[in-house]
């Protein structure tokens, strides 16, 4: 079994940037020297959907996929997507939420109910929950859709790379027109 | 040369770079997309979108025959529409090499079902490799143009979801350049008629036994199909994705034969392999072919008797299977409401479902984001079965019910999808006196697939401007003499056009014309918002199916519906759907 191996999940709702944010992540894991694999979903889910990102790093990475019970940290963009994918977290893992709800349509139509305090009920199972309002920090940064950036600091915080190794790569992968936007993003969720 | 962190199929186009491939055409479709998308950044390549992967597959083989490497691209289902060409260019081969590349979905991420394509290379007797990452996405296309031109024989590269969209390191190489062969011409070779096929067949059964020593042999050396031992009591026999599930959930409990070739399939291999291990496990997703063929060799394996012929496998599948081991996990104790992808807030093809909703019509549906209309609230889609039948399932459908049903029945396709083969279905119609009626949902690009440009936009893959299909004068071509245009965010004016059409004693097309709300070239209109002193709470609003709408607490213990203004774009689709006029724009418009 590949023990050294980490293996982080970004999970959110198709549209909110997930895939850019495992991009950057993938990024900063070859620039340290590691094997790495991340794996998106395109198509049909994006719109709207549940989606999900592997991003797997260490000595050598041989599946693309992180299954139920092995993922070290969960990036969920979303509160019930924290909720949906809490299986995949390990025993002693880590959620890193931001607290926006997003109404699913069965729930937009009344067949279903939204779960209230996700977060804390999650907690309340002894899970590690680092809990932020990313879409607020991203507003304060100057556009909401740099949502993803300001997850992306508060998981590289928790990662302890270097914070100027993360701004280097978002200054080099980002459109040139945003990348001061994204780069206040990121401190914004760097120092939540 | 230095690493890259490419998407597998990012990488598929790095090898087509590095073989100094010159032509490439493909239709989208998810997964197989991206690799045309990143061949088109290659200047020194010609690429192209073609109207459907059957022309893909000739263009393609065209080039080939004219000398030059070439290449083409296509889902899985895109295989079954160039399955004609590949028959037959299998019986005629290759002059420089060609390659074409197919992305099998298992899990059905973003398909209508989940066919193996490896049925393909046994029928059509073409070799088929499967690379396990994305540094094999590279070398095996490379590798594939090699044997397509030493065999004589268009070579299948299959991929699968997870090979296409994962990401991991690959090692850049320079391109090769190649002078284009010389062109003889030579029927016999060339033009399958039954007197040159009957030979051409000889030849193709004797190719597949060379290639099957070359897997047996070559294939070994260049470790293509290799053999791992470690722990002899068990072994795996696996190629791409499952082979790393296996690598991940096994490591050295196990021995390993990895196959980077599945068809023709290396028994002698697969014999010596057997011998020296204990129980031998095969681990395939989708069919049981690789089992089936040791079984045929009499090779005692274990494979569907544990693993699933459905959906897409991971470590812990071959760990709960074989091992009987399952990881600790923690679930959420409460139920989680679904989240289905639905049509993105002002999507064109909402305001059309939502105008069509009114009426109880027999909807013949088809492959694009307009699928989307079949999930609730909008509910609107009866059948959907593959690209273009949508019109040819009609028109099947009121000649079998009669005159009346074809008044309360429509098609609805997309552009793209409507020039990939609804344009046959169309012409059917007109030619046999149907009298359905039919419309193509023209929002200007391929959508689903994230946006490609098509024949009927104007645009080349490169973004240049071209002849643009007129839909309109097109259908007048075919012999359908009411054409009617227009906007789907003008719900009364579809609805009339609908209605009088429908009416009809003839056929009819219905073009509903608005470009895709995520182009950028799409100017939004500033957000809608609810007037609350006049929404009642009734919840019409929310028949539209749009997510940037909700109920809200509202006065007197009512709710009141509520519009994200972060999503909304203005579209008023809902407005029309209030009868209070409760919605309203946020900005007065200026006349």
């Amino acid at each position: 079994m590949a023990d050294s191996v980490k293996n982080i999940l970004i999970v959110g709702v198709g549209g909110q940037g997930t895939l850019l944010a495992s991009k950057l992540m993938g990024k900063c894991f070859v620039d340290q020297g590691y094997d790495v694999k991340v794996s998106e979903v395109h198509g049909m889910s994006q719109r709207g959907g549940s989606v999900v990102t592997y991003v797997r790093y260490g000595d050598k990475v041989y599946s693309s996929l992180i299954e139920k019970g092995e993922a070290d940290i969960i990036i969920s963009f979303e509160q019930l997507e924290a909720a949906r994918w809490l299986p995949f977290l390990k025993p002693g893992g880590v959620l890193i939420s931001n607290t926006q709800q997003i109404d699913p349509m069965p729930v937009i139509m009344g067949k279903a109910t939204y779960p209230d305090k996700v977060l804390d009920k999650i907690r309340e199972k002894g899970v590690q929950v680092i809990a932020l309002d990313a879409k607020s920090l991203a507003l304060e940064a100057g556009t909401v859709k740099a949502t993803n950036i300001v997850l992306l600091g508060a998981a590289a915080k928790f990662l302890g790379f270097d914070r100027e190794l993360w701004l280097d790569i978002i200054r080099t992968t980002v459109p040139p027109k945003t990348v001061a936007v994204n780069e206040k993003a990121f401190d914004l969720g760097y120092n939540s | 040369m230095s690493k890259s962190l490419l998407l597998g199929n990012e990488a598929v186009a790095r090898g087509i770079y590095e073989s100094g491939a010159t032509v490439v055409s493909a239709y989208p479709g998810t997964p197989s997309t991206e690799i045309t998308e990143n061949v088109v950044k290659y200047g020194e390549i010609y690429s192209e979108w073609a109207p459907n992967e059957k022309v893909a597959f000739e263009v393609a083989h065209g080039a080939c025959l004219g000398g030059a490497r070439s290449f083409c691209a296509m889902k899985h289902v895109g295989l079954n529409v160039a399955a004609d060409p590949l028959y037959t260019a299998s019986y005629i081969g290759v002059n420089g090499g060609m390659v074409c590349a197919v992305a099998d979905d298992p899990g059905m991420h973003s398909s209508q079902n989940e066919q193996d394509s490896r049925h393909h290379a046994i029928a059509s007797k073409v070799p088929m490799l499967e690379p396990c990452d994305s540094q094999e996405c590279k070398d095996y296309t490379k590798l594939a143009y090699e044997l397509s031109e030493r065999f004589d024989t268009p070579a299948l590269l299959r991929l699968s979801t997870r090979i296409s969209h994962s990401r991991s390191l690959v090692e850049l190489a320079d391109r090769e350049n190649r002078e284009l062969k010389p062109y003889t011409k030579d029927p016999m070779k060339n033009v399958m008629m039954p007197a040159m096929a009957r030979g051409a067949h000889v030849k193709v059964e004797k190719r597949t036994e060379a290639l099957r020593r070359w897997a047996e042999t070559e294939a070994v050396d260049l470790g293509v199909n290799t053999i791992e031992y470690n722990d002899k009591r068990i072994g795996i026999i696996a190629a791409g994705t499952c082979y790393t599930y296996a690598k991940e959930a096994l490591g050295t409990r196990a021995s390993y034969l990895k196959l980077g070739m599945v068809n023709p399939l290396p028994i002698q291999l697969i014999i010596d392999f057997a011998r020296n291990v204990g129980q031998v496990y095969v681990i395939e997703e989708l069919d049981d072919i690789i089992e089936t063929h040791c079984r045929k060799h009499g090779i005692p394996v274990i494979g569907k008797l544990l693993f699933p012929l459905v959906g897409e496998f991971s470590q812990n599948t071959i760990r709960e299977a074989l091992l009987g081991e399952e990881l600790p996990r923690q679930t959420f104790d409460e139920p989680i409401p679904p989240r289905p992808p639905v049509l993105c807030a002002g999507c064109p093809h909402r305001g059309l479902f939502y105008a069509l909703k009114k009426y109880k019509l027999y909807v013949s549906g088809d492959i694009g984001c307009y699928t989307l209309g079949a999930q609730a609230p909008l509910a609107m889609i009866d059948s959907c079965v593959c690209m273009g039948a949508s019109i040819s399932g009609l028109h099947g459908f009121n000649t079998a019910r009669g005159k009346e049903q074809a008044k309360k029945s429509v098609a609805v396709i997309g552009d793209s999808t409507f020039c990939h083969s609804g344009v046959t279905g169309l012409m059917d119609i007109a030619y046999n006196k149907g009298i359905s009626t039919v419309i193509v949902l023209d929002n200007s690009i391929t959508g689903m697939t994230g946006h490609q440009n098509n024949p009927a936009n104007g645009y080349t893959i490169s973004g240049d401007p071209t002849t643009a299909i007129d839909l309109e004068a097109l259908a007048h071509a075919l012999g359908i003499r009411r054409v009617v245009t227009v906007d789907p965010f003008d719900i009364e004016a579809v609805r009339r056009a609908v209605e009088t059409e429908l009416e009809a004693e003839e056929p009819s097309l219905i073009v509903s014309r608005r470009p895709c709300a995520l182009l950028k070239s799409v100017k939004h209109k500033p957000s809608m918002r609810v007037n609350p002193d006049k929404c009642v709470g009734c919840k019409a609003c929310l028949q539209v199916g749009c997510p940037a709408l909700s109920h809200v607490p509202g006065k007197d213990g009512k709710t009141m519906a509520a519009i994200d203004p972060t999503q909304c774009v203005g579209c008023a689709v809902c407005a029309q759907a209030c009868r209070f006029g409760a919605i309203e724009p946020t900005v007065k418009e200026e006349n």
